[in-house]
């Protein structure tokens, strides 16, 4: 079992104790988290008490206006960082991890970008090639193994930093809002890989231990869209205001009414959280 | 009371666009329109646009989907036109020898009235035939590879100890602290300032030749690495950690190759470092058994009062320290910033 503590800021062993046996009821668990930046004295309380448990296969969905601390919640669970309080346990080991940036290495190519991640995950060089193209493939991505990442549109990075966090293999995936920097198209159309290749790992098709994603945005919309459970989180400090579980049956589309309502819903309540902040 | 309402309105608008904005719309690119464009193609996924319509589902799996996103990324993709290399070199080459022609041209003027006496100041021709009579006497190559080889082995030995110096200046702390500004320092110190001290310690001899260019070399070279270290973006560093390179297996994968740039123009200004300081020190450092290099060469110029011999050897330092810069170093920097997208075509 990997857990972060107190004590054991950012350490974490990569290779889970128990894997193998009983599986976890969880795939992360965020255990009365708290954070805080700062020296004693003039510290800021970033994160106050957060607790949320992400099942196995499950798709959740963080939002929450911007300086909420999202992004220092996901990096806590990350392992990047520590909390100020509580534990973190990720049971699947390190937690792949996508940014809003692509992140890919400008001096290696697509496909030696993902094959990084397979070799600083053990995969032995005459797999990798292979289980690159294999990922290029997942992500539709079929030609790009020996393009630069300036070679690449902005979807097109934003998918090869899906593979190369693919390659990680790891259960959970902490995305951080990944296409928020896309063009509406763009975007909408990797809402539905990603809940492709969500699905196609959870389905009963697949030998893998399925794949659970804690997705981060401040854009209700894409929440409903892809969640199946979306926490909204307060300001300043950040706390969890409100939950939704969303279970409109998938294949959802933006535009579906029922998407639009839930969303109306959802944004109401988040502008009453931004408004408490202007009240004094 | 209503003043501060709307103060904190606008700022809501301003840093969370969506939730904001209400559900009206994709605010982040405005483009609501564009969205139903792609909506009111979507559900006509059974027409024949794409290769293997997939038409019986209602979302975009399948070919549709792949289709819309080959479209994307076709309409999307840089294309990256290369000019011929012939055409390009010559349109590089072309106004440097149209400079040299001009200063061989005003050197010939110079001396056809003779600013000052012909011994004073030789002609172009009289220096080329100083220059082949060396070439004839097939000593000339001799001079060369002694410098050059002296250069290269210094240079060598001063990335061997500039690299490992600069990664533990630029990463650890206490180190940066103390000698990171020594380090800065000795950059703006001349090398010929070494040249006393290392007779001194070693007499005539290569070992003097040696320190002073190390001495000359290194502290550029490990400044370059730590500058190059410096403007990493820590983007690349959390990504690198995040999929488990840490430590040693940091450095190789992601710092060094990160830092490439900062320590390649640190290695450029480390290689002219070292054949300055090279050329110092041979100038002093004169002795029967130590060879002849170009330094040597010109001070035997400077004892014979030959001003062809004296010019000829300025030449040849010359040409030989911008032939390294141009065969080696700047092909390798294009190389590299070309293959990052950094090179921007003027
Ligand atoms: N390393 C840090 N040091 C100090 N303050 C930080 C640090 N990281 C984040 N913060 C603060 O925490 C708050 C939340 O940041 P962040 O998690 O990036 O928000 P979000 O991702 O929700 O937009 C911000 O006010 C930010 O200034
Ligand atoms: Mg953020």
């Amino acid at each position: 079992m990997t857990t972060t503590t107190l004590s054991k800021p950012g350490s974490r062993p990569s290779a889970p104790a128990d894997a193998g046996g009983a599986a976890a009821p969880y795939a992360a668990r965020i255990d009365h988290v708290s954070k805080s930046f700062g020296r004693p004295g003039a510290q800021q309380h970033v994160l106050d008490d957060i607790s949320i448990d992400v099942a196995p296969g499950e798709f959740v969905c963080l939002l929450g206006a911007s300086g909420c601390g999202k992004s220092t919640l996901l990096n806590l669970v990350a392992g990047l960082d520590g909390p100020s309080a509580g534990r973190i346990e990720t049971p699947g080991g390190r937690p792949a991890l996508m940014f809003q940036e692509h992140a890919l290495f400008p001096w290696l190519t697509a496909g030696r970008n993902i094959e990084l991640a397979l070799r600083l995950r053990g995969v032995p060089r005459a797999e990798r090639r292979g289980e690159a193209e294999r990922l290029l493939e997942l992500v539709r991505l079929k030609g790009a193994y020996g393009k630069r990442v300036h070679e690449l549109s902005g979807g097109m990075r934003q998918r090869v930093a899906m593979a190369r966090a693919l390659a990680q293999d790891s259960q959970l995936l902490l995305m951080d809002e990944p296409f928020a920097a896309l063009d509406a198209i763009t975007r909408d159309v990797l809402h539905d890989e990603l809940t492709r290749i969500w699905r196609d790992a959870n389905g009963s098709a697949s030998g893998s231990g399925g794949l659970s994603v804690l997705f981060v945005t401040h854009n209700v919309r894409e929440a409903v869209r892809l969640a199946e459970r979306v926490v909204l989180l307060s300001s300043r400090p950040g706390r969890i205001a409100r939950e939704w579980t969303v279970d409109i049956p998938h294949p959802r589309r933006i535009e579906d009414a029922a998407v639009a309502d839930l969303s109306v819903e959802i944004t109401e309540q988040l502008r009453g959280e931004i408004r408490r902040h202007g009240q004094h | 009371m209503a003043s501060t309402e709307t103060g904190t309105g606008a700022e809501a608008a301003g840093t969370t666009d969506d939730p904001a904005d209400g559900p009206a719309a994709d605010a982040a690119t405005g483009a609501p329109a564009a969205e139903s464009a792609l909506a009111g193609e979507a559900p006509a996924g059974k027409a024949p646009a794409t290769t293997k319509p997939d038409g019986a589902q209602p979302d975009r799996s399948g070919g549709d989907l792949a289709g819309l996103e080959a479209g994307l990324d076709a309409l999307d993709t840089k294309v990256s036109d290369r000019q011929p290399w012939l055409r390009a070199l010559t349109a590089k080459a072309v106004p440097p020898l149209v400079a040299v022609a001009l200063v061989l041209g005003l050197w010939q003027l110079a001396y056809h009235f003779e600013l000052k006496d012909h011994y004073l100041l030789p002609s172009p021709v009289d220096v080329a035939r100083s220059l082949q009579d060396k070439w004839l006497e097939g000593t000339l190559l001799d001079y060369v590879w002694t410098s050059v080889s002296r250069g290269a082995l210094g240079f060598l030995a001063s990335v061997a100890i500039g690299t490992p110096l600069g990664l533990l200046v630029a990463r650890v702390k206490p180190v940066r602290a103390a000698i990171g500004p020594i380090l800065s320092g000795l950059q703006s110190l001349p090398s010929v300032a070494w040249v006393p001290a290392a007779i001194i310690w070693f007499g005539l001899s290569d070992a003097t030749i040696y320190a002073v260019v190390l001495l000359g070399a290194v502290p550029s070279i490990a400044n370059g690495l730590v500058a190059g270290v410096d403007q990493i973006s820590p983007l690349y560093l959390r990504a690198g950690r995040t999929i488990g390179a840490r430590g040693l297996t940091g450095v190789r994968h992601i710092l060094l190759p990160a830092a490439l740039p900062g320590y390649l123009a640190g290695l450029k200004q480390g290689w002219a470092f070292s054949w300055r300081s090279l050329m110092a020190a041979e100038l002093i450092v004169n002795a029967a058994d130590l060879g002849t290099g170009l330094g040597q060469l010109l001070e035997q110029g400077r004892e014979l009062q030959d001003m062809s011999w004296v010019l000829s050897a300025i030449l040849l330092i010359l040409i030989v320290g911008i032939g390294i810069e141009l065969l080696i170093f700047a092909p390798l920097e294009r190389r590299v910033l070309r293959s990052r997208g950094l090179l921007v075509k003027s």
